[in-house]
């Protein structure tokens, strides 16, 4: 046996041709995302969403504010793309105005969510002692149903934009910081991060160097489901009369204005129905694609 | 013996000098039970009262089974682990009574390298930032200085300077255990507890990497602690060998000494478990039965009583102290006759 040992030879670790440097396009997960069908579909869908909206000065110039007795009413034609509502307003200048709210309300609490999600699954998942108190916490936040529980916090904080993110943020991070920690559970007990405690890197290094990036799979893909889910929750809450207030317009508060007259006038409340649909679907489908592509054991089995 | 395996050493004539004592060293894993006051049902004696010294220069070989402590001793030692009693001597310093900062700054001088190389990797860092690592955090700024470092590091062990730039999964399983090892040099440490080292590589590669450790012991002056289930490769490499079996060192001795003439019926067994590459060669098997008892209900006495086939009553109640039975070789076994004046010692 020793013998064997003896034999091989101490052999430089065979060298590679020549050194290559990829950019990051060529890395092979942004090509399998770019060849993924449901990935590619909501880009494009979000992507129509978000220009819209970032450009809505530009493609709506006709303020949403604007009340005009003389045309309520008015069905979607040439004149009025999509139409008026009962105030005579243009419903393409609210549409796409409400769009930059409806995302820059998601947007807001992703990234609440994001941060505070990852700070308490992190905390619990990597120094135990804390892990009981954290999640009795978080299980008692998970105990409500998520529209009520946002309802009730919007309530005692009072109505608004602002005041809706914060009740999303608090509804949804609970959800985040279990999968966080559940991640982290696993990469904390990996070698590379026992040889780090080894070389005497902090607690600090440790969780930011090593696991959190480790952990960031899981994350994104269950950020983009919450963006979805705060989009239609902040529209419920619009609709609701819990979250922006009119006049400025929201795709829940348009809803909520044209339910009255959606026998006469249907459009009021399709049109912005319609972008909102486009905008959960669109997330969702790049939720499921960065899944598949990111965490390929997560993947639903289809028959 | 030593002189042979270590032609370096011999060179430059020196005492040998204690880097590493262990003594008495013990770790119990609680077992709890409950939710919110989680009370101890019980205790994984993991290790149980181990101790040997190490000097510098040399390599100590750990074997023994699966769960007989052997990689629980090593991260002890490191304090990786917070052991239960016992203490570590590196060096004349007294590890386990550091505080956290007094052994963050120790640490570069003891090191680790790990069984998996899959694992011991983070698959984010390219192998610069993985091997620069330990000098950042030991106040070292990015720069110049640290990337010729980083190159001279990863020449050493036998890698290219261009594979920096690379991630952990572009490498084969040997490449990884060369990275790993760079990573653990980086702060010229005097001592690295090699856990496993080769046990999950393939045997042609096995060979590269255990001549890589040699080398690098000449050539840095390293002490290791050597830990393998793998006889072969620790007949190869060590000067000492020590056998554990459920948590306790059973036999210690130099490692032409342990290979002529092991004592410990546990020893014997291992040794005989080697594969002989004559076939057909006659030589006496001891072929042990049962399994290895639980280590959280270890047997009374003697922790190997169970499967020995040479146990008398008093093994069953007595647990035999680790004693010195020839010069260098020590056993833990009631039936082992301690070197005489006219003959060696002798084993049952």
């Amino acid at each position: 046996m020793a013998n064997e040992i003896v034999g091989g030879a101490t052999a430089v670790a065979p060298a590679d041709p020549a050194p290559r440097r990829r950019s990051r396009w060529q890395s092979p997960v942004v090509r399998r995302l770019l060849r993924h069908r449901m990935f590619v579909s909501g880009a494009i869908l979000l992507l129509i969403v978000g220009l819209a909206a970032i450009f809505a000065d530009l493609l709506a110039p006709s303020d949403p504010l604007k009340i005009s007795i003389r045309t309520r009413f008015e069905p979607p034609g040439a004149e009025w793309l999509f139409g008026t509502d009962n105030f005579g307003r243009s419903q393409w200048s609210r549409v796409l105005y409400g769009a930059r709210l409806s995302l820059m309300i998601g947007l807001g609490v992703v990234i609440l969510n994001a941060v505070f999600g990852t700070l308490v699954g992190a905390l619990a998942g990597y120094f135990r002692s804390l892990d009981n108190l954290l999640m009795r916490i978080t299980d008692a936040f998970m105990a409500f149903p998520v529209i009520l529980l946002a309802i009730g916090i919007t309530a005692a904080l009072g109505p608004g934009s602002l005041n809706a993110v914060i009740a999303l943020a608090a509804v949804y991070t609970p959800r985040t910081a279990r999968i966080v920690r559940a991640s982290v559970l696993v990469v904390r007990e990996m070698e590379y991060v026992e040889a780090a405690r080894a070389m005497g890197a902090t607690h600090w290094r440790i969780i930011w160097h090593h696991i959190l990036p480790n952990c960031m799979a899981p994350l994104i893909v269950q950020l983009t489901f919450i963006f979805a889910y705060s989009v239609l929750s902040e529209a419920v809450l619009s609709f609701l009369g819990l979250g922006a207030q009119p006049p400025t317009p929201t795709w829940g508060n348009i809803i909520a204005e044209g339910r009255q007259y959606i026998r006469e006038a249907p459009w009021i409340t399709a049109i912005p129905g319609i972008a909102l649909a486009m905008t959960v679907m669109g997330l969702n489908l790049l939720g499921d694609g960065l899944r598949d592509v990111l965490d390929p054991r997560l993947k639903v089995q289809q028959g | 013996m030593s002189a042979a395996a270590a032609p370096a050493a011999a060179a430059t004539v020196k005492e040998p000098r204690e880097i590493l004592r262990v003594e008495n060293l013990v770790k119990h894993f609680p077992i709890t039970a409950g939710m919110f006051l989680s009370r101890e049902v019980g205790s994984v004696r993991a290790v149980d009262g181990v101790s040997f010294e190490l000097n510098e220069g040399e390599t100590l070989g750990l074997v023994g089974e699966s769960g007989s402590g052997k990689s629980t001793t090593g991260r002890l030692v490191l304090r990786l682990l917070e052991p239960t009693s016992g203490s570590v001597q590196f060096d004349g310093q007294d590890v386990l009574a550091l505080e956290e900062a007094k052994l963050r700054a120790l640490r570069g001088k003891m090191q680790i390298i790990f069984q998996d190389p899959y694992g011991a990797l983070n698959p984010r860092k390219t192998v610069l930032e993985t091997v620069a690592e330990p000098l950042l955090i030991h106040g070292r700024r990015w720069g110049p200085e640290l990337h010729a470092r980083v190159r001279e590091l990863l020449e050493l062990v036998g890698l290219a300077s261009y594979h920096a730039d690379r991630y952990p999964h572009e490498f084969s399983g040997g490449q990884r255990q060369r990275i790993g090892i760079a990573r653990a040099l980086a702060l010229n440490p005097r001592f690295i507890v090699c856990d496993e080292p080769v046990s999950a590589l393939d045997v042609s590669i096995q060979a590269q990497i255990v001549n890589l450790l040699q080398d690098l012991q000449e050539e840095l002056g390293l002490t290791y602690l050597f830990i393998a289930h793998d006889l072969g490769v620790v007949k190869h490499i060590s000067t000492r060998v020590a056998v554990m079996y459920l948590g306790r060192i059973v036999e210690i001795a130099d490692k032409a000494e342990l290979y002529a003439r092991p004592l410990h019926p546990y020893t014997r067994a291992l040794l005989s478990a080697i594969p002989v590459p004559r076939p057909g060669a006659g030589r006496e098997r001891v072929i042990l039965q049962g399994e290895v008892p639980s280590p959280i209900n270890p047997p009374s006495g003697c922790h190997f009583h169970t499967r020995c086939p040479f146990a008398v009553a008093e093994c069953r109640a007595v647990d035999p102290p680790l004693r010195e039975v020839a010069p260098g070789h020590k056993a833990a076994c009631h039936l082992v006759q301690p070197q005489t004046a006219q003959e060696g010692p002798r084993g049952p």
